[in-house]
């Protein structure tokens, strides 16, 4: 499959060099620089289709500017031969597209199968859509975690979804293309990322006032590093020292109403799942609320003092914390790495 | 038994209205020319709305994490934005063609139901002015158990689901209020308008053409209204019931759309888009009839492969009821129907490609003349091109699964919709601007619009296929400036303003030349239709004499014969016959029967918008009322009797259509 290729993708980089030279820094987002082997298969076929409209483009553009510049009225030409067809013309502009068509969809329903397999050894995680942040969960591991989905580096992942809301669609443009997450259905979708990095993901189907806001990041860890992660991950939180701002802090988390949504594992206890982020380790993850914001005082602080001016629509209320409060919290929160 | 009903003359209170000038004249008129403004003016002044909620997209996304709209209003904004164009201005401005030169086209009296042709556009006027009460009586909000932070805005408190409105975001609990209700029972009521339009020109078609007008002597723009009609008349149903569905699970607690309920909200994804693509051909068909008419003209020559284009039309038609599914590649939908509907897409291109490669044939050899409505014409072509080419991409699956719901598809379809559709429009509006006023429109004006909107269009919807690319999506409100996509949003939202420059140059162009521009010839482009063979502006009576057709392009063929080479050479008798056709068309010599204006088309309209608020007020007064409307419509429209307005010499009765 990658041989088929190989000439296109060396001209892929030419038209975009010149056209959008302001536009090669670095964009988080950016679908046509694939990081993983499901990326790569689209964005070669991707080329492959492009280059073909780029010719057909052509084609139609110079026929009409041509037809344009000769055949433009002036006041000595002889009225024009009234033809009214030709049917070997015709045919053969309706055959000519038949045998491009044929040649885009061979490659094109082979990938459809390919890239639905399921990948052999893979990394199960489940993937729940909320109103507007995602869920992941590994239950092989029975780690829950939000915003940021940890995968291993030498491992394909295969992601189970499902919304626990309205639809989402979970999209890593760098590794993969977009799945629907629909509540009362499963649907799959499979990640492969060749380096350790960091990719950006996106809510992409319209979810309501914040779907604009409910991002994610993917972050592919070398495999003793993701070890440690899960290792970390299945710890129960750590408990402040009494005394300092931090247990001061988790007074305010456990009276202040936020585990009526929240769960902190080993610090309050409860049974069953709840509707908001797990944050037993809510400090390792560097942005929060949808990937919206970065963990850091400063933005959490606007977060906590209202919620909503930030994320509209959100399920979390402004609790009306003192500003003491929020301090204390955010050094509680602080410690849960 | 009308006879009977006069002789008697029970009934006088139904009497119908007489008055032929004034709002009153308007209100009544049954008029296909008439109707057909009403529908072109009620669907511009829409399209400025549309127009509008544009820009405020756009100037909310020139920059990144901008404040100009809240996340409610934007969300607002671009629900609007979409089903304001697409069922308030694209559609109805086709209509107005289809009103105003079918009957012109096939050398009919008027459509064969004249009431029924009236009572579409009052529906569809009170659906348009139902739904954009939203406005000042729709509400929105958060979520059920949601925040805000601020009061929602009156321009946040219209529909917010997106036109789309994907379930079960657009249920009540993820969008109370009474919003998308307005939605939902708006686009119902537009609905009713589009399928009454439907089957009276279908029906007009076939049964009303003149003597000689087989069915393949038809203009194309003929045919592609025929086309339209029955992509309405079989779309239409389906969003009907889908709609009754949504409104069924906001208003009365079902849940065919709800999960919790045993519903499937896939299920609406299925119904909406198999409404929605035929939808898209609805758009665009009619732009494909005026270009087909337009190139030939401006070439002096003859369309080229007339059949295969019509085949071709129709061929679009059929396969757009068996692609839908190309809108939820990334959604629940297994490999086997991806690669189905994938290939399915493909196949469709194959029609629009021999249209296109025809549109080149035909002006090729051809003696080119490059007035406004052939420049629109011909950056239809280059426009649509692009269009057409990105929608390739889209069927080639998994490449779309990285472009779905981004801006490329953002791009694509408006490369489509305006480059396609909305080009083909405005070239229809200055080629029979003409026959509709009597006079001419500013040409330098006309050219001064054209290049301004190729560029502004360019600016605006090029970059877009490059944001996609890079990751911008769709419907999103902010976005981070981290993504690096403000550079090219910024340029963007200054394509949208040279866009708007030149709809306001439009506007000035219309409004003067239609009372102060020269008076135009009947026939002043050198045409080949029949409805260049009528006095400009069009008589009421459209033809004083119902004319018999020989040829396909009739009117140039009594005018143009072909020397041994083939090229056109004008006859002898060509000008004599233009001064005769004019003569004989301001001064019928027989009786003319028209159909006779009418109250209740209006009166039966009204009634709908009442039931809408009744269901969503759940107010038994205003059903009850809205039904008396409907009833008292349905009834004095039985009942009315028919009565003659007589024209010119009316020693003689003949001709003419009756009322239906």
């Amino acid at each position: 499959m990658s041989d088929y290729f190989l000439s296109i993708k060396k001209l892929k980089l030419v038209p975009f060099m010149v056209l959008f030279t302001s536009c090669i820094e670095n964009a988080p987002m950016d679908s046509l620089s694939p990081e993983g082997p499901y990326a790569r298969t689209i964005d070669n076929l991707f080329w492959l289709t492009f280059w073909i409209a780029v010719g057909i483009f052509f084609l139609v553009q110079t026929v009409l500017i041509v037809a344009v510049i000769i055949f433009r009225d002036k006041p000595n030409n002889p009225e024009p031969k009234q033809i009214h067809g030709n049917t070997k013309l015709e045919l053969l502009w309706t055959v000519i597209p038949v045998l491009i068509l044929v040649a885009i969809a061979i490659p094109t329903v082979k990938t459809i199968f390919e890239l639905a397999k399921e990948p052999e050894n893979a990394l199960k995680v489940e993937v729940v859509g909320h109103q507007w942040w995602f869920e992941f969960k590994y239950p092989q591991y029975g780690i829950t975690t939000a915003n940021v989905l940890i995968i291993p580096e030498d491992k394909p992942v295969r992601l189970e979804m499902w919304s626990n809301d309205v639809m989402h669609n979970f999209w890593v443009p760098k590794l993969n293309g977009k799945r629907y997450l629909v509540p009362g259905q499963l649907t799959y979708l499979n990640l492969y990322a060749d380096n350790a990095g960091e990719y950006w993901a996106q809510c992409g189907e319209f979810c309501g006032l914040s779907h604009s806001k409910m991002r994610a990041r993917v972050i592919s860890l070398n495999s003793s590093d993701f070890k440690m992660w899960v290792e970390n991950e299945q710890k129960e939180a750590r408990r402040p020292e009494e005394g300092t701002l931090a247990a001061e802090g988790e007074q305010v988390y456990l009276n202040a109403g936020c585990t009526q949504c929240h769960i902190i594992n080993g610090v309050w206890d409860v049974q069953g799942d709840r509707v908001a982020p797990n944050l037993t380790h809510m400090a390792s993850r560097h942005v929060l609320g949808g990937a919206s914001f970065k963990n850091n005082p400063t933005d959490l602080t606007k977060w906590l003092s209202n919620p909503a001016a930030i994320k509209p629509g959100t399920f979390m209320p402004n609790l009306e914390l003192t500003e003491d409060e929020i301090v204390a919290l955010i050094e509680y929160l602080g410690t849960l790495k | 038994m009308s006879k009977s009903l006069q002789g008697k003359k029970i009934l006088t209170v139904f009497k119908r209205p007489s008055s032929s000038e004034g709002i009153l004249s308007w209100i009544t008129t049954v008029d296909h020319k008439r109707i057909g403004i009403m529908y072109g003016y009620a669907a511009f002044f829409f399209l400025l709305f549309g127009g509008l909620e544009a820009l405020l997209l756009r100037i909310q996304l020139a920059k990144p994490d901008n404040d100009f709209l809240s996340a409610a209003e934007y969300n607002a904004m671009f629900t609007m934005h979409g089903t304001t164009m697409v069922f308030l201005a694209i559609m109805p401005i086709s209509a107005a063609f289809f009103n105003y030169l079918l009957p012109l086209q096939i050398g009919a009296r008027d459509v064969a139901f004249p009431r029924l042709n009236a009572l579409s556009y009052w529906i569809w006027i009170f659906g348009g002015v139902f739904l954009y009460s939203t406005f000042i009586f729709g509400t929105a909000g958060a979520p059920v158990g949601g925040y805000l932070a601020e009061e929602i805005s009156w321009l946040g408190n219209a529909p917010n689901g997106g036109w789309f409105g994907y379930q079960p975001n657009a249920s009540f609990k993820y969008s109370p209020g009474t919003a998308m209700d307005y939605w939902a029972i708006g686009l119902q009521i537009l609905g009713i308008s589009s399928l009454i339009s439907a089957f009276n020109f279908i029906t007009t078609i076939l049964n009303m053409r003149t003597k000689g007008m087989r069915l393949m002597r038809m203009p194309v723009f003929t045919w592609m209204t025929f086309a339209v009609a029955f992509l309405l008349a079989f779309s239409l149903p389906i969003i009907a019931i889908a709609l009754f569905f949504v409104t069924f699970d906001r208003q009365f607690g079902t849940t065919f759309f709800l999960t919790e309920g045993g519903g499937d909200p896939v299920l609406w994804q299925h119904l909406f888009w198999l409404f929605g693509h035929p939808e898209v051909y609805i758009l665009i068909l009619p732009a494909f009839g005026i270009v087909s008419e337009i190139l030939p003209t401006f070439s002096r020559k003859p369309l080229f492969g007339y059949a295969a284009i019509v085949f071709a039309g129709f061929g679009i038609a059929f396969i757009g009821f068996g692609v839908w599914a190309h809108h939820m590649f990334a959604s629940a939908i297994s490999p086997v129907a991806q690669a189905g509907f994938g290939i399915s897409t493909m196949v469709i291109a194959v029609p629009t490609g021999v249209k296109i490669f025809n549109w080149l044939g035909t002006i090729w050899g051809g003696k080119i003349s490059l007035k406004t409505p052939m420049l629109f014409a011909l950056g239809f072509i280059a426009m649509f091109v692009i269009g057409g080419l990105s929608g390739v991409t889209h069927s080639v699956v998994p490449a779309d699964t990285q472009q779905t719901d981004t801006y490329y598809v953002v791009a694509h379809f408006h490369y489509v919709l305006f480059g396609g559709a909305i080009f083909g429009i405005f070239a229809g509006l200055y080629y029979w601007f003409p026959k509709v006023w009597g006079k001419m429109y500013n040409e330098t004006l006309g050219q001064l619009h054209f290049w301004l909107m190729i560029i502004g269009f360019n600016l605006t919807f090029g970059p877009m296929h490059w944001l996609g690319l890079q990751g911008q999506i769709r419907r999103t409100w902010v976005y981070a400036e981290e993504t690096n996509l403000g550079f090219w949003n910024l340029i963007v939202t200054i394509g949208a303003f040279i866009i708007a420059l030149s709809i306001i140059i439009f506007m000035i162009n219309w409004s003067y030349s239609r009372r102060k521009g020269p008076a135009a010839l009947m026939d002043p482009w050198d045409a080949r239709t029949i409805e260049w063979t009528i006095p400009s502006p069009t008589p009421v009576w459209n033809f004083s004499t119902p004319p018999e057709v020989e040829n396909l392009d009739d009117f140039w063929h009594k005018k143009y014969g072909e020397d041994s080479e083939g090229r056109a050479v004008r006859r002898d008798t060509a000008d004599q016959l233009l001064i005769d056709l004019e003569e004989d068309g301001l001064n019928p010599k027989n009786h003319i029967e028209l159909p006779n204006p009418s109250y209740f088309p209006f009166i039966l309209a009204s009634g709908l918008p009442l039931l809408g608020y009744a269901i969503i007020y759940k107010s038994i007064a205003l059903a009850g009322l809205g039904v008396l409307l409907l009833l008292i419509g349905g009834f004095g429209w039985a009942l009315e009797p028919i009565e003659e307005v007589t024209i010119a010499n009316p020693s003689v009765s003949n001709g003419g259509v009756e009322d239906e």
